[in-house]
């Protein structure tokens, strides 16, 4: 068994899954899991090798040409992050396999689902920037399919765009970005470019490289202002939210930051701009939470602040924040799943996710009420959960922190309270207090949907009852991949009493409280919401696409109008224009007219052509008009006579003479001569004629005055007899020389024949 | 042999011209040699690929008197890419197209625009291209109005004068520089071209032939012919010309870029460039506003022809190459969502956007149809799209094309979004409760459909081994001596 085999074993069941749904009904679930389960004992067993320092690579050719592999790079860190994937991918396969009864078309879900799974897989493992964008767009595209399941409704279409445009925009930046990374190193291969940060740091492509692939982990990861899509998406069905929107997807922006971390880190400006967009979206998340009714809507928040403390200390890239970072990915995947699945529990067994409509839920579901509580735990950083080192940890990173210390303990405190009141809304609020009166009997979920969320609140509860001896194995080979000149912190759970603990306690107290005065909070909240933070970023979106639609079509209609006229013109105009240009940039126009050596008779001869041109134009006639053409076409001819042109004066007189007689008989069906056109029109139409005939004439003489080399008409001049056995030049070009032409121009009127033929038999059917 | 894809589209058409009448031995046969096209494309491909350029002079007359054909291996990719998709149309056509257009001389038309359009890919001669240029046209002009709707003469008479005065600047430009220059031969102009020191007024002339290509690619500001005629006549007839007729006014592009700027390199790089830009933010711009399905794809090849002229512009081996690939993929996933629209069309009895809808519920298989080349288009992997848009930021990047190279990335952006409008509106959209009555979708549309689809997925996982010829055919293009020595020696 191979890294790479189990993306592609993913990938087979996402095929798979659609076709065979329907004959394995209620135990669907259950057998996909067996995939990601098999998936993550297999990633479990490679441990003992990367926690000796070994990396696991495999590499399979791909675009040779230019260097390109399909490669897998398993290191501690994508150890990690896989484990998380297919454990919690795991619970998900069967707890959607339930969810999803009632709904049409589980089977594609199911299969979009598996397709998610092996495309976030693939990024975690992958050991090439392109191998890995490959992934990071499969995992866009399939939870474009996964948000807009229930298709039919608009918001869950706009919410599915929404995701996927941002998304889309941030991987259009992204490869952009690895484009400009690669640069310097001549491969997209990881290993190569994790090992040599100087190559792109000392180069003018560090900037614009850095940019692009910051816009592609920040949308990915629903950075502040790109965070709208994440609460946008709640749209999706459940398993969707407690899987993609909790610990996957939207981690994979903060996976790329960790690891990039070796070699685009480690400068101010990327310590600038992490730690500013990470802090910010770290407590706007935790601000919005606040006043939030839907309970995947307050989980969508949090998971927005929850992604900027990430960003925040990937950024800020200490010791201790670099350790926090992974301690918290892990406690963070672990509580958010569970909380996620469970609000999909409550809204299933409910028919409500509206906190405001829910209560006293605790004693048709105690156990599930024990699970949910003991994740809030977790969220709110209380003793023994995991998630208590992990704020412990930030704590520490903060007070640490190189610079802007009290801004940032300031806000990880203000965010730690919100989510501390969280904890408290969220199991007070949904389990015990008033019961409202629901529309049916709230029941008890059954075993594959408590299964989940039971089996990740234990995690969390042993990894922080044995975080020496479970956790700190665990985690500390990651910490090493995303920096490597930094220790691992053997984590405790206990560190004595210290001013981080008396910060935990202030931190639970004051989120306590806050639970306590909650109506005054609210009232605040709304208050400041509605003074302040009016703009909703997601609306304001739907508008500007709007408006640029409206734009499209405005400028649509002024460039695409459907005056044929118009079009012609601006052909004419900027074809002139174009050439014109040409004509001026070359050296000065010489025009050699020598009038003196032209014969007497062809000046008679221009002089008419010209005459009848002019009558053309002016003419009120129609006859006389064709009859003037018919002139300017004889003329030609007979300035072909002069230069003894004979085969292509007589050519002309004959078709000029058809063209006369047919244009003549159309006449007749013609109605009366109506001048339409104003003077201005006309004026503006003769201009263009004027400028279209000068640059031609320009560049026919210009032509004529500049021989660069010996015309090949010499060899047919001499070869004509000799070798080609023809007295008549014209007549040897065509039918042996340049045969290959005539074939063609025969071939064009043979075609054309066929064209009238059809023509006609169609108007002939339609008249019948 | 090189002559032979030409030649066997002459026959065929002669063959069915006079047969029009058995619509069986028409459909048959079309496929038949449209396959046999291909062989001969893919054995050509081969033996260029293994022994160098082929030439062969017209009634062995020598280089520069006689006409040459010659076979380059970026002509012979173009010439597989089309009869491929020849092939899908000729299968899908007779489950699509009315029986009164099928014995009207479809079939013979479709070969008498394959035999130009070939032509004008192996022929090594200026007028010669010409006249391929003509086979070409005269065969669409009468495709597209083909049945004789009135929208469809409309289309065409927009069609027809805006590609008669594109003729008339291309047969005006070979009189001046042959004028000028004595010579007709493509490798013989190129190189004389590069001994004469001083050429006073030749990029005037290559001017005229840039805007006579320029209005066949339908680049900005010469595109308006396309959209006001390609909507107009049965859907298979569009999907042939969007994956044939622009593209090979890029092939020639290309080839007279590479041929015949010589002077004033940088000038034409930087004009191109803008007209690329243009081309492609304009067109994605126009797509996005409509509500017709082939109005949107329309609007999308003018924005994609963009893309190909920016890797034309910036003019470096991976640059060119990229252009390539991304030519081929267009044409079969531009030609694959025409298509797709048709079975749409077949099921639903619209084009129409606001009259579509619940097709994914209803036709899942359908909705893969669509999605697998809109996806393709849109640039999201594994699909050659993404490729394509991937060696293009990567030739423009490395180039130093920093501008165009932001364009190209955000118009990929607007491409996404025009993709999923069809989706979301006739996929995903719940079906309207005026739509009409769902009509049957034909086996042989489906098959031809799906079998491009998965020619599309096929060109992005084996990006690798198809890169590797278009990167050599790059080489070629990029170094123009070894196209000038295998028609003149040395």
């Amino acid at each position: 068994m191979s890294t790479g085999l189990v993306v592609l074993l993913l990938i087979i069941l996402a095929g798979v899954a659609p076709l065979t749904r329907r004959y394995l009904k209620g135990m669907a679930g259950w057998i996909y899991a067996v995939f990601p389960f098999g998936g993550f004992v297999y990633y479990l067993s490679l441990l003992p090798r990367i926690n000796a320092g070994e990396v696991i690579t495999e590499r399979f050719s791909w675009i040779p040409v230019y260097g390109i592999d399909f490669s897998f790079y398993v290191d501690g860190f994508g150890v990690l992050f896989s484990l998380i994937v297919l454990g919690i991918g795991t619970f998900i396969m069967v707890y959607a396999g339930y969810y999803m009864k009632p709904y049409p078309m589980k089977g594609r879900f199911l299969g979009y689902l598996a397709l998610f799974m092996a495309s976030m897989l693939g990024i975690v493992v992958s050991g090439n920037l392109i191998t890995m964008f490959v992934f990071w767009e499969l995992t866009s595209i399939s939870s474009f399919m996964l948000i807009g399941y229930y298709h039919e409704k608009p918001e869950a279409r706009m919410a599915a765009l929404h995701a996927l445009l941002i998304t889309g925009f941030g991987g259009l930046a992204l490869i952009g970005g690895f484009v400009l990374l690669a640069i310097p190193y001549g491969t997209y291969e990881l290993s190569v470019i994790l090992t040599d940060p100087a190559a792109i740091q000392n180069s003018n492509l560090y900037v614009p490289a850095l940019l692009l692939i910051l816009v592609g982990a920040f949308t990915k990861s629903a950075q502040f202002p790109f965070h709208f899509w994440l609460p946008g998406a709640m749209a999706a069905p459940s398993p969707v939210s407690a899987y993609l929107h909790s610990a996957t997807m939207v981690k994979a922006g903060v996976f790329l930051l960790a690891r990039l971390n070796p070699v685009l880190g480690g400068t101010d400006l990327w310590m600038i701009l992490l730690t500013t967009f990470g802090a910010t979206t770290m407590v706007v998340g935790a601000w919005l939470s606040i006043t939030q009714t839907d309970l995947k809507r307050i989980l969508a928040y949090t998971t927005v602040s929850a992604l900027g403390t990430l960003v925040l200390l990937i950024g800020t890239g200490t010791k201790y924040a670099i350790n926090a970072a992974i301690i918290f990915l892990l406690v963070h995947a672990l509580y958010k799943g569970t909380l996620f699945m469970m609000a999909g529990n409550i809204e299933k067994m409910t028919g409500t996710r509206d906190i405001t409509k829910l209560g006293g839920l605790y004693k048709y579901m105690p156990f599930a009420a024990v699970v949910m509580g003991l994740a809030l735990v977790s969220m709110a950083g209380i003793p023994p959960l995991l998630g208590f080192i992990g704020k412990e940890l930030i704590y520490e990173a903060k007070m640490y922190a190189p610079t802007a210390r009290v801004v940032l303990i300031a806000a990880s405190f203000f965010t730690n309270v919100v989510l501390v009141f969280l904890s408290f809304r969220l199991f007070f609020d949904v389990f015990k207090g008033t019961e409202p009166s629901y529309e049916k009997k709230p029941a008890a979920p059954s075993l594959a949907l408590i299964i989940g969320p039971f089996f990740l609140v234990l995690a969390s509860l042993v990894l922080g009852v044995y975080p020496t001896a479970i956790a700190t194995p665990l985690t500390s080979q990651a910490v090493l991949s995303i920096s490597p000149f930094i220790e691992a912190i053997t984590l405790k759970i206990w560190h004595g009493f210290n001013l981080v603990l008396g910060l935990s306690a202030l931190t639970v107290l004051s989120g306590y409280l806050m639970y306590r005065h909650k109506k005054k909070v609210f009232i605040v909240a709304d208050k400041l919401n509605i003074k302040y933070f009016t703009r909703e970023f997601s609306r304001t979106f739907t508008t500007s696409i709007d408006s640029f639609l409206v734009f499209a079509k405005g400028q649509t209609k002024n460039l695409q109008h459907g005056y044929h006229r118009f079009y012609l013109m601006t052909v004419f105009v900027v074809a002139s224009v174009l050439v014109w240009t040409m004509i001026w940039r070359a050296d000065p126009i010489i025009l050699e007219i020598n009038f003196s050596e032209m014969p007497l008779n062809l000046v008679a001869v221009v002089v008419l052509i010209i005459a009848a041109a002019l009558s053309a134009v002016t003419s009120h006639s129609r006859v006389i008009a064709l009859v003037a053409m018919g002139v300017i076409g004889f003329g030609i001819a007979i300035i072909f006579i002069a230069f003894s042109g004979t085969d292509l004066a007589i050519t002309m007189i004959l078709v000029e003479t058809l063209m006369i007689i047919l244009a003549m008989a159309l006449l007749l069906q013609l109605p009366a001569y109506k001048i339409y056109s104003d003077t201005g029109a006309r004026m503006r139409d003769g201009l263009v004629a004027v400028l279209v005939g000068s640059f031609m004439m320009v560049m026919v003489l210009q032509a004529g005055t500049s021989q660069l080399g010996e015309p090949i008409s010499e060899f047919f001049k001499e070869k004509s007899y000799t070798e080609a056995f023809g007295r008549n030049i014209v007549n040897v070009i065509l039918v042996d020389f340049r045969a290959l032409d005539t074939l063609g121009e025969i071939t064009v009127i043979a075609i054309a024949a066929l064209g009238i033929y059809s023509m006609i038999k169609f108007t002939k059917n339609k008249q019948v | 042999m090189l002559i032979a894809p030409i030649l066997l589209p002459l026959l065929s058409m002669v063959i069915l011209i006079f047969t029009r009448r058995w619509l069986v031995f028409q459909q048959t046969f079309s496929l038949l040699a449209t396959i046999m096209l291909t062989v001969i494309s893919l054995t050509l491909l081969l033996d260029i690929n293994t022994n160098g350029i082929i030439t062969i002079q017209m009634g062995s007359w020598p280089a520069p008197y006689g006409i040459t054909l010659i076979g380059d291996l970026l002509a012979s990719i173009m010439l597989l890419t089309t009869s491929f998709v020849a092939i899908v149309v000729m299968i899908y056509s007779p489950g699509f197209i009315d029986r009164e257009r099928q014995t009207a001389g479809y079939y013979p038309l479709v070969f008498g625009l394959l035999m130009g359009v070939n032509g004008a890919f192996l022929t090594g001669d200026i007028f010669n291209l010409y006249v391929w240029y003509e086979v070409m046209l005269t065969s669409s002009f009468v495709l597209i109005a083909l049945g004789g709707s009135a929208e469809q003469l409309r289309g065409s008479v927009k069609y027809v004068t805006i590609s008669f005065v594109a003729s008339i600047f291309f047969v005006s430009a070979i009189g001046i520089i042959y004028g000028q220059t004595g010579t007709l031969n493509m490798a013989d102009l190129a190189y004389k071209m590069r001994t004469w020191d001083d050429m006073p007024y030749i990029n005037s002339g290559l001017m005229l032939f840039f805007i006579a290509f320029s209005i066949k690619s339908a680049l900005f500001p010469f595109f308006f012919w396309l959209p006001a005629s390609y909507h107009t006549p049965p859907v298979a007839i569009t999907a042939l010309f969007a994956g044939t007729l622009t593209k090979v006014g890029i092939y020639t592009m290309i080839r007279f870029f590479s041929l015949f700027v010589v002077q004033d390199v940088v000038f034409w790089k930087t004009f191109l460039l803008v007209i690329a830009g243009l081309t492609m933010s304009i067109g994605v711009m126009m797509a996005a506003s409509q509500f017709d399905i082939r109005k949107i794809l329309s609007f999308h090849i003018i924005s994609q022809v963009g893309y190909m002229v920016m890797g034309l512009a910036i003019f470096t081996v991976n640059s060119v190459a990229a252009a390539i690939y991304f030519t081929v993929h267009n044409m079969l996933s531009k030609t694959n969502t025409f298509l797709a629209g048709g079975l749409v069309y077949q099921r639903s009895g619209s084009y129409d956007l606001k009259y579509l809808g619940g097709l994914y519920k209803t036709m899942p298989f359908l909705a893969i149809l669509f999605f697998v080349p809109a996806m393709s288009l849109a640039g999201i992997p594994p699909l050659p799209g993404f490729f394509g848009k991937f060696f293009l930021i990567k030739g423009g990047f490395e180039a130093g094309q920093y501008v165009i190279t932001a364009v190209a990335i955000l118009v990929g952006l607007f491409t996404l979004f025009s993709m999923i409008k069809i989706w979301n509106e006739a996929y995903w959209k719940k079906e309207p409760d005026d739509m009409p009555e769902p009509g049957p979708v034909s086996k042989g549309t489906l098959v031809a459909t799906a079998l491009l689809a998965a020619a599309v997925v096929a060109l992005g996982v084996f990006a690798g081994p198809v890169m590797e010829v278009c990167h050599a055919a790059a080489l070629q293009v990029t170094s123009p001596e070894v196209y000038i020595e295998a028609v003149l020696g040395n």
